[in-house]
């Protein structure tokens, strides 16, 4: 009896893991056996280079110094590292290969041409969503790309997630395949703009949260995720921003990397806004629509009185010129004059931070309007004092130096401290010393990581 | 007051706690090595090392200093004998008008503090704050090679 059970549950398992073998086999599909780069339309070229920047190609397929879309680089994720592969079209390491229908199914299932299955990772739950036509502009794109000759750095995921059949088994469970349907009620440039955002724009793998099998909670979509060590803040009602962003400083934000009521991109999204720099201006002015439509009631109540009232409102809370009086003093506290906070704050921050006056370079936004400052955590305020602001690249200048050797930790989270309190009516953090030593790990790491 | 250790020697300060350390070091240590450039940290002129790190003496206020080393470019080599980082930017003839290079010879002794021997792409990385309007940029990343290769060898200890 017991046998017949044992044998019973065997073969049950066996049949289930073999439908389930089934279901996650992709064949191969025949390699091209020649590419012509000139066979491609070059209007068709120009809209997937257009495409590309949407999605931020580049970011994930090059690594730092290398060939643009020949990979290596980093993505760290929980469940190990993964290195963006050769994208660009080289027969031996790179997707030369590749025919359109290849390509096309491993933007929407995640599979190579030779049907092994991709770590999500590759954002082809969003990708899932796009259209035909854009995936075929963007695979022309790619295919006039330099061909570069340079292999493909393996993964180095924990066991038993790095057997590849595990992605199977991801998509399985969470993986909703497209087409993206649109809300009818709304006008078009809303349309496009929640469309890029949900496919190529794959704007929810930073900003919605994840859960932990790495999925992303669409319960809580664009609720504030995280994206190589910073925070992707709230997009939605949860956004700490102290003013309500409207469509056209969205708009200035991506697309030039700086807003005069929000200030500069940092982190990873400076890369994203340098990539915006390069797509079709109507395609930003459309994220840009829909993203500030998040917000909902927040953005609804925005107008440029409502606006300019709450930038007044913001910039009272702003630090004199060396040697004034504060608008608002407390004692005794972390914001009290006497504080180690405020000491560095008037050593090394006012002589930029003050308010009024010019500088010979950039002119950083009242803090009182910074969002990092009023964030729920400290995370990107600190990524800031250590590491500073920099120019998108290409464009002139040095924006913010960062304090990393400068500071001590308990400089820096005395500093924090009192930006908070001082800048911001939201409470204290308790979490600034642990998210200062994580970051500050994590530069450790990346520093003594050989370079590949 | 504030007690600085500047190039291993205590110095006891007396004034504003907030003034920047470029001005200390220059007004009352009378160490004229470190540059006023920009004053706001875009330039690097005024780069020194705290606690063998380079940072930018015009936008950190002295109070901050207490019980860390800090080295000046006075603090790498002595008249006569300069340092083999100092010695390689003299033999590559890397200062035209010299104003950056205390900042830049400060940086670049922050990389090799950090690494011993470092690639040619790192070396470029870690120079990228520092500002030369001159042009001798090739000069000064010659100089950083060769004092890397000098202090591999026996050309190490400082010439007289």
């Amino acid at each position: 009896m017991v046998w017949r059970i044992l044998i019973g549950v065997i073969v049950v398992i066996a049949v289930a893991f073999g439908t389930f073998y089934a279901w996650a086999w992709r064949g191969e599909i025949p390699p091209l056996q020649a590419h012509d780069a000139s066979s491609f339309d070059p209007s068709i070229v120009a809209r997937g280079a257009q495409l590309a920047a949407v999605a931020s190609c580049d970011v994930c397929h090059t690594k730092a110094g290398g060939k643009p879309y020949a990979g290596g680089y980093p993505v760290k994720t929980p469940f190990g590292t993964i290195y963006g592969p050769n994208v660009t079209p080289d027969r031996e390491t790179g997707i030369g290969t590749w025919s359109a229908v290849a390509f096309r199914r491993a933007m929407r299932e995640g599979v190579t041409r030779k049907g092994q299955h991709l770590y999500p990772a590759f954002p082809y739950d969003h990708f899932t969503y796009a259209t035909d036509s854009d995936i075929n502009a963007i695979y022309a794109f790619i295919m006039t790309r330099e061909p570069v000759r340079q292999a493909n750095r393996p993964p180095d995921i924990v066991f038993p997630l790095n057997i590849r059949l595990f992605a199977a088994g991801w998509k399985l469970l969470f993986l909703h395949r497209g087409p993206y349907r649109n809300e009818a009620d709304k006008d078009d440039s809303w349309a496009r703009g929640a469309y890029l955002t949900v496919s190529l724009g794959h704007c929810g793998a930073c900003h919605t949260p994840r859960n932990k099998f790495g999925v992303e909670e669409q319960n809580r979509a664009f609720d504030g995720g995280e994206g190589e060590g910073w925070r992707a803040p709230p997009l939605n009602e949860n956004s700490r921003a102290p003013v309500p962003w409207t469509a056209d400083a969205m708009f200035n934000y991506l697309r030039h990397g700086y807003d005069t009521v929000h200030g500069h991109t940092a982190g990873p999204m400076a890369n994203v806004a340098h990539n915006l720099s390069k797509a079709s201006e109507k395609d930003v002015r459309a994220i840009a629509t829909y993203v500030t439509s998040l917000s909902g009631a927040r953005a609804g109540a925005a107008n440029p009185e409502s606006i300019k009232t709450a930038v007044t409102a913001a910039s009272k809370l702003t630090a004199p010129a060396y040697g004034g009086t504060p608008a608002h003093q407390t004692t005794g506290s972390a914001a009290g004059k006497d504080s180690l906070g405020a000491k560095i704050f008037t050593g090394a921050c006012v002589t930029c931070h003050h308010s009024g006056g010019g500088l010979p370079v950039s002119r950083p936004i009242d803090l009182g309007l910074s969002t990092v400052i009023n964030e729920d955590d400290p995370t990107n305020l600190l990524h800031i004092i250590l590491t500073g602001i920099h120019p998108l690249p290409g464009r002139a200048g040095r924006i913010m130096p960062g304090f990393e050797g400068a500071l001590t930790d308990a400089q820096v989270v005395a500093l924090a401290d009192y930006l908070r309190t001082r800048f911001s009516h939201r409470p204290h953090w308790n979490t600034v010393a642990g998210a200062l030593a994580k970051i500050r790990h994590q530069r450790q790491t990346a520093a003594t990581e050989a370079p590949q | 007051m504030t007690v600085l250790t500047v190039n291993g020697k205590e110095h006891s300060i007396n004034g504003d706690p907030n003034t920047p350390l470029l001005y200390v070091l220059r007004n009352d240590l009378k160490l004229n090595g470190a540059k006023f450039g920009c004053g706001l940290g875009q330039c690097g002129a005024c780069t020194v090392l705290v606690d063998h790190q380079p940072v930018y003496s015009c936008l950190l206020p002295i109070s901050v200093l207490e019980g860390r080393q800090i080295t000046t470019l006075e603090g790498l080599g002595k008249n006569g004998e300069p340092s083999p980082l100092q010695r390689a930017f003299i033999e590559e003839q890397a200062a035209q008008c010299g104003y950056c290079i205390p900042g830049m010879i400060m940086r670049a002794q922050g990389l090799l503090n950090r690494k011993a021997a470092p690639s040619d792409a790192e070396i470029r990385a870690y120079m990228q704050p520092n500002l030369c309007r001159c042009g001798t940029h090739m000069r000064i990343l010659r100089a950083i090679r060769r004092a890397v290769k000098d202090m591999r060898t026996a050309r190490a200890e400082p010439v007289r």
